[in-house]
């Protein structure tokens, strides 16, 4: 479904992303791990448009979207959740959810944004209660879970999440990968997920991909990665031991 | 043979200079003025006389600061030729009105609709191609721009100032002993109207609602499918189309020439840095504000200093409080300018 070749990303006038490519299947859950600035906002960057191409091919659905500006690819299903909870603080959430609907109500009009909206509320039942909240007033997760509704209201195909646990409670982290796991199977969604938090993305990943300074070093399977001796050591935190020893 | 350009910038500081060296002198003349008279009903009708002036005013530096606040939300610059916008409405208006002899609200409506498209142009030709934008370099755009509006209105109107029919009669009305102009009315009730507008289009309209989501969080709103772009061109649209109606309703009083935008333009932005930048509602309060606290000084100390009034706020506002009074000086800290 979507498919990167060779590219290269700057940040600024660093070097971060290094020949990466990868590809993601359709309905697949594919995780990235990485340590801090290994380049894994960067990738996602570049594949939403917010971030210029420098060198190398992105494809999706076959066709290539290189240098296709952001608003563009929202509309071929992309969505991206970018780190951070970038949702519209000022606004009431009811408003967080119109905008990001903005292109259903350019397409199918009013009625159609709002029974869309009552559906986000179907399964945020938390947002339906805030509705006429400010944004900024909601708690880190319910902000979180705003931020996915948001991206989900632009009907993706594609979802690109960028670290939705950072700073949350572990209960709420809980809740949110379980809701990721269940929008995958019940929306045919396919997901690429960063995550700091390694153990809880392998659980519900098919395949993971792991990135050292903007390459990257392996492609398994879920299950391959969480025996990796590896990736144990550098991004799970277990086994310390057994390496000393 | 040398002339001296009439400069109302360069007026303003010398004006601002002058004040600040006479203080002592300018201290007398303010007790003269107000302890010389007795507490009685002209003084009280002299006040609403004076209020009735500076609102009739202020209303025009309110209509330029919300289009100061629309631009500076949606790209983050102050756009230098927000005066020249005023300048343009209302020369374009005495000209459709009193040479070609159209009905006012047709006039009004072609002259709104003829800046509006200035505006855009300006968005397309001047700031939309410029490859790595940045703050300082769109100004300096900006400034620019404004010369050449002002070289081109020159060229068009001449240098002289012009007279426009008011919209109603010119007859004055009594109020309490001071006299109002029907063109007063009519320019607080635009103003009350484009205001109702304003609410009505930013909170309950969806391309409202992607304007102010664009100033928000830029990324964010592309990601929602906004197109930034298209929503910065609309900006400069509406502050143009703003600024035009400014410029319309003030010419019946002010007569109009070419060089007045500067001048608009800096009170303008001294109601804009007063509300605090990017807060429509506080530039309307702001400009209204620094319309009467002028008139009063124009009364009451000398109207030779009634333009430094506006320019003395706006140094006090940056030193003191630069967020001015309704912004929150959490916000402040994180703007780039």
């Amino acid at each position: 479904m979507l498919r990167l070749v060779n590219v290269n990303g700057y940040y600024g006038l660093v070097h971060v992303l290094k020949n990466v490519s990868m590809h993601i299947d359709e309905g697949e859950i594919v995780t990235m791990l990485g340590a801090n600035g290994a380049g894994k906002t960067t990738t996602l960057r570049v594949i939403s448009g917010l971030q210029p191409v420098k060198g190398g091919k992105i494809f999706y659905q076959d066709k290539e979207i290189t240098g296709v500006p952001p608003e563009k690819l929202v509309e071929l299903g992309i969505a991206h959740v970018p780190e951070g909870r970038q949702i519209f603080r000022p606004m009431s959430v009811y408003e967080n959810l119109e905008l990001g609907g903005h292109i259903i109500y350019k397409r199918y009009g009013k009625a159609q944004l709002k029974s869309d909206i009552n559906g986000m509320f179907e399964l945020f039942p938390i947002l339906k209660q805030r509705q006429n909240q400010f944004a900024g007033t909601l708690s880190g997760g319910e902000q979180q879970m705003l931020a996915i509704a948001m991206a989900l209201m632009a009907r993706p195909k594609l979802l690109l999440l960028d670290e939705p646990s950072m700073g949350l409670a572990p209960m709420i982290i809980k809740e949110i990968f379980k809701l990721i796991a269940q929008l995958q199977k019940e929306r045919k969604l396919t997901v690429l997920l960063i995550e700091q938090n390694a153990n809880a993305a392998l659980k519900i990943a098919d395949r993971g991909y792991v990135i050292e300074t903007g390459r990257i070093v392996l492609e398994e399977n879920a299950t391959a990665l969480m025996s990796n001796q590896e990736v144990k050591r550098a991004y799970l935190g277990k086994d310390q031991k057994e390496i000393w020893e | 043979m040398i002339w001296i350009q009439h400069d109302p910038v360069i007026d303003s500081g010398h004006i601002l200079l002058k004040s600040l060296f006479f203080y002592p002198v300018l201290k007398k003349q303010i007790r003269k003025n107000i302890t010389g008279r007795a507490m009685t009903e002209s003084t009280i009708s002299d006040i609403l006389q004076f209020m009735f002036m500076g609102i009739q005013r202020g209303c025009i530096y309110a209509l330029a600061a919300i289009g100061f606040n629309m631009i500076y939300n949606a790209t983050g610059i102050i756009n230098f030729a927000q005066g020249e916008f005023v300048v343009i409405g209302g020369l374009m208006m005495v000209t459709l009105t009193m040479t070609w002899n159209l009905p006012i609200p047709l006039a009004f409506l072609l002259t709104t609709a003829f800046v509006t498209l200035i505006g855009i142009a300006m968005e397309r030709f001047t700031i939309n191609p410029v490859k790595h934008p940045t703050v300082l370099r769109l100004i300096i755009i900006t400034i620019a721009v404004s010369i050449i509006i002002k070289g081109a209105a020159m060229c068009f109107w001449g240098k002289n100032s012009h007279f426009m029919r008011h919209f109603s009669s010119a007859e004055t009305l009594d109020f309490y002993g001071a006299t109002i102009l029907p063109q007063t009315i009519w320019i607080i009730g635009i103003l009350l109207f484009i205001v109702a507008g304003y609410i009505f289009f930013f909170n309950y309209t969806m391309t409202g609602k992607c304007m102010r989501a664009c100033a928000i969080n830029r990324d964010a709103a592309r990601l929602a499918g906004i197109n930034d772009r298209k929503m910065v061109m609309l900006s400069f649209a509406l502050s143009a189309g703003i600024g035009a109606i400014a410029g319309i309703i003030i010419t019946p009083i002010i007569q109009m020439d070419y060089a007045r935008g500067a001048l608009l333009g800096i009170k303008g932005f001294g109601a804009a840095v007063l509300g605090g930048l990017g807060n429509s509602m506080g530039a309307i309060i702001a400009g209204v504000l620094i319309g009467v606290l002028e008139a009063l000084a124009a009364g009451y100390i000398s109207s030779h200093y009634m333009d430094a009034i506006a320019l003395i706020i706006l140094l006090l506002v940056l030193f003191v409080r630069p967020s001015g009074l309704f912004g929150s000086s959490e916000a402040m800290r994180l703007k780039e300018f």
